[in-house]
C-alpha cells in the first residue's frame, strides 16, 4: 500500500519522542561539561613527552635524537640539541632537548611521532580540552608542558605503558649484563696480563685468582 | 463572561480606539490590528524554533538545547542577539538592490497573508469577500523572493536552490490551489470567517468540519502535502539541501537578513498551517458543542500549533526527496488525484442528504488512491543502474 513506509517511520519517531521522557536509557547524549564519559584508553589526541622519576629536566626519555621532528608531516615539531650531555635511563651520555615545543594548532594527531620515536620518549596524551584565550602562546607547548610523568602515561594508556616498561627495562638489563661482560672480560685483560707479568717475574706474589662467574649471556 | 473572554481583544481595540475622534477611529482599529500580529507571530515563531530544536532531539533521543534560561527557553534571544550583531555580507559581485530586498519582499509578503485569516470569532483583519484568493496572491509572492534571493547572490548554490525552489513551489501551488478549491465548491464563499461559520454547526455535539467528509479528508491531505512543499519544509526541502547546496537559496545571507529569511519561513508556516485549519479543521469553531464555551482564538492557535507539531514531526522522520521524485510525485500523483477529488466534491454537492453520498464518494477516493498507488508502486522501471559514459 502506498504511504505505509511513512506511516510505520512516524510511529517509530513518535515513540522515540514520547519514550525518551520516560526512559533515561534511551538518551544517548550526556551533558558534556556536567557529565563526561571516561575516555577510552585508546585515544589520541596530543603527544607529550615522557620523563622517569621526579625530576621532569633530568628524567626526561629524549635524547634529542630529532627523528621526530623529521618524519612530522605537517612541521610542528621545534627541537634544538643541547651542546652537552647527560646519561639516560642505561647510564648513557646523551644529548637532551634543549627546546622542544609542539604547535597545537598545526599537529593533526597522526601519532607518527610516536611511532617512530625509537627512546620511547614521546606518547599520546587523551587530554582533549586545548582551548585557549592565546593562540599564540597558548598554543604552542614548550618542554615543560609537555613533560607528563611515566606514572601518568600508566594512569592514560596502562596496557601500552606496562609493555613499554618491560621493553626498556629489557634493554637496560641486556645493557647492563654487556657493560658487565665488558666489565669482566677487561678484568680477565687486565687479569691475564699481570698473569703474564707474574710469569715474567716469577718473584712476584700469587697470581689474582680468575672470576668464578661468568656474566649472563 | 465566556463571551467576553472570547472577544477579549476586540473589546480592548474598541476601548482603546474610543479614547480618539471618530474620524481617526477606523483606521486606528486596523493599525492596531496589525500591531497584534506583528508582534504574535514573530513571538510564536520565537517559541517555535527552540520547541522545533527540542523536538527534533527527543525525536533523535536527544535532549535538545536546555542551557539559555529555564528548559532553554531564551535560546531565541541569544539566537536574536547573535544575528543582530553578526557582519552582514554582501558579495562584492552580487545585485545589492535585489540582495537588499529579497528578504524584505517575504516577510512583507507572508505578513500580508495574516490580514485574511480569521483568528477567532470576529477576529479578522480584512474580511475580504475574495479572502482565499487574495491569501494565495500573496503566497505566490514568496516565489518572486526565493528567486530574487537566489538570482541576486551571484552564486551557483544560490542559483540552484532558486531554481529548485522555484520548479517546486509552482507544481505544488497548483496542488494547493486546487485541493481549497473544494472547499470553495461546498461553502460557496471565498470569504475565509464565512468558510469558517459554515463549519461552525454541530449535529449530536459533532461539527461540521470539512475534514469529517470524505472529500475534506482526501482535500486535507493533499493540502497538507502541498504546504509541505510550499513552505519548503523536510521531506521537501530541496531548496535548501544543505547537505548538497550549502544552504540553497539563502546560502550568500547572513546577520539579520538570513534571520529574516529564517522568520519568513517559519511564518509561511504558521499562516499556511492558519488557512489549512480554516479551510479544513473548521479554523476557529470548537471540536465539540460542549467546549464552545472556551474562547475561539484558543481554538485557532491551538489547531495551528497541533499543525506545527506535525511539520516537525515529519521533519524529524523523512528523508529528502529527489528532484525527479518531487517532480514525479506532484504531477504523476498528487494533481490527478486532486482533479477527481474536484469531481467527488461536485458529486457530493449535488447528490444531496443521505448516507449514499458517503458510501459512493468514499469508494471512489479510496479505489482511486490504491489504484494509483499500485501504479505508482510497480517496480518495473527500478533496476540495478546503468551508466552510459562512467563504466
Amino acid at each position: 500500500m502506498l504511504g505505509d513506509g511513512i506511516l510505520k517511520g512516524m510511529a517509530e519517531t513518535a515513540k522515540n519522542f514520547f519514550l525518551s521522557y520516560v526512559s533515561k536509557e534511551r538518551l544517548t547524549t550526556v551533558e558534556y561539561p556536567e557529565h563526561r564519559i571516561p575516555t577510552v584508553e585508546n585515544a589520541r589526541v596530543f603527544p607529550f613527552l615522557v620523563y622517569d622519576g621526579a625530576d621532569w629536566e633530568a628524567g626526561l626519555r629524549c635524547v634529542a635524537c630529532q627523528i621526530c621532528e623529521k618524519e612530522c608531516p605537517p612541521k610542528c615539531i621545534y627541537i634544538e640539541k643541547s651542546t652537552d650531555k647527560k646519561p639516560d635511563f642505561v647510564g648513557k651520555q646523551q644529548f637532551y632537548p634543549a627546546r622542544f615545543d609542539i604547535d597545537v594548532s598545526v599537529c593533526m594527531s597522526c601519532q607518527i611521532c610516536v611511532e617512530v620515536c625509537p627512546f620511547e620518549a614521546i606518547k599520546m596524551d587523551t587530554e582533549f580540552e586545548l582551548a585557549t584565550d592565546d593562540r599564540f602562546g597558548g598554543l604552542l607547548e614548550d618542554r615543560q608542558k609537555l613533560a607528563k610523568s611515566n606514572e601518568y602515561y600508566h594512569s592514560i594508556h596502562p596496557t601500552e605503558a606496562t609493555e613499554v616498561d618491560a621493553r626498556l627495562a629489557e634493554e637496560k638489563a641486556k645493557a647492563e649484563a654487556k657493560a658487565k661482560a665488558a666489565a669482566d672480560a677487561a678484568a680477565k685483560a687486565t687479569a691475564e696480563a699481570s698473569a703474564a707479568k707474574a710469569a715474567d717475574a716469577p718473584d712476584h706474589a700469587q697470581p689474582t685468582p680468575k672470576p668464578t662467574a661468568e656474566g649472563g649471556s | 463572561m465566556a463571551a467576553n473572554l472570547d472577544q477579549i481583544f476586540i473589546l480592548l481595540r474598541d476601548w482603546l480606539v474610543g479614547f480618539l475622534p471618530a474620524a481617526l477611529r477606523p483606521a486606528t482599529g486596523v493599525v492596531l490590528g496589525v500591531i497584534a500580529i506583528v508582534c504574535v507571530f514573530p513571538g510564536l515563531f520565537a517559541l517555535t524554533t527552540v520547541f522545533e530544536r527540542k523536538g527534533l532531539g527527543r525525536i533523535q533521543n536527544r535532549i535538545g538545547p536546555n542551557r539559555v534560561g529555564p528548559f532553554g527557553l531564551f535560546q531565541p534571544v541569544a539566537d536574536g542577539i547573535k544575528s543582530l550583531t553578526k557582519e552582514d555580507v554582501v558579495p562584492l559581485s552580487a545585485n545589492a538592490a535585489v540582495h537588499f530586498l529579497a528578504p524584505l519582499v517575504l516577510v512583507v509578503a507572508v505578513f500580508m497573508e495574516f490580514a485574511v485569516l480569521p483568528i477567532g470569532r470576529n477576529m479578522v483583519l480584512v474580511d475580504m469577500d475574495a479572502g482565499l484568493l487574495f491569501f494565495f496572491a500573496m503566497g505566490a509572492a514568496t516565489e518572486l523572493s526565493v528567486f530574487m534571493a537566489g538570482w541576486s547572490s551571484r552564486n551557483k548554490y544560490s542559483l540552484l536552490g532558486a531554481m529548485r525552489a522555484v520548479a517546486q513551489m509552482i507544481s505544488y501551488e497548483v496542488v494547493l490551489l486546487l485541493s481549497s478549491v473544494a472547499v470553495v465548491m461546498i461553502s460557496g464563499s471565498l470569504s475565509l470567517p464565512k468558510i469558517v461559520a459554515a463549519q461552525d454547526q454541530f449535529t449530536n455535539g459533532f461539527p461540521h468540519w470539512y475534514i469529517f467528509t470524505p472529500w475534506g479528508l482526501a482535500g486535507f491531505l493533499i493540502y497538507a502535502i502541498a504546504a509541505t512543499a510550499e513552505t519548503n519544509r523536510s521531506p521537501f526541502d530541496l531548496p535548501e539541501g544543505e547537505s548538497e547546496l550549502v544552504a540553497g537559496y539563502h546560502t550568500e545571507y547572513s546577520g539579520f537578513k538570513f534571520a529574516l529569511f529564517f522568520l519568513g519561513e517559519y511564518l509561511a508556516m504558521f499562516s499556511i498551517s492558519g488557512l489549512g485549519t480554516t479551510l479544513f479543521l473548521g479554523g476557529w469553531s470548537a471540536p465539540f458543542s460542549f467546549l464552545t464555551w472556551v474562547p475561539s482564538w484558543i481554538w485557532f492557535f491551538g489547531k495551528v500549533m497541533l499543525s506545527i507539531f506535525v511539520f516537525i514531526w515529519l521533519r524529524g522522520t523523512l528523508p529528502r526527496l529527489r528532484q525527479d521524485q518531487l517532480m514525479n510525485f506532484a504531477w504523476k500523483f498528487v494533481l490527478p488525484f486532486t482533479l477527481l477529488n474536484l469531481m467527488v466534491t461536485a458529486l457530493w454537492r449535488f447528490m444531496g442528504e443521505g448516507w449514499q453520498r458517503w458510501v459512493v464518494c468514499t469508494v471512489i477516493l479510496v479505489a482511486a488512491y490504491v489504484v494509483m498507488g499500485r501504479l505508482e508502486m510497480r517496480r518495473e522501471h527500478f533496476g540495478p543502474r546503468s551508466y552510459r559514459y562512467a563504466e
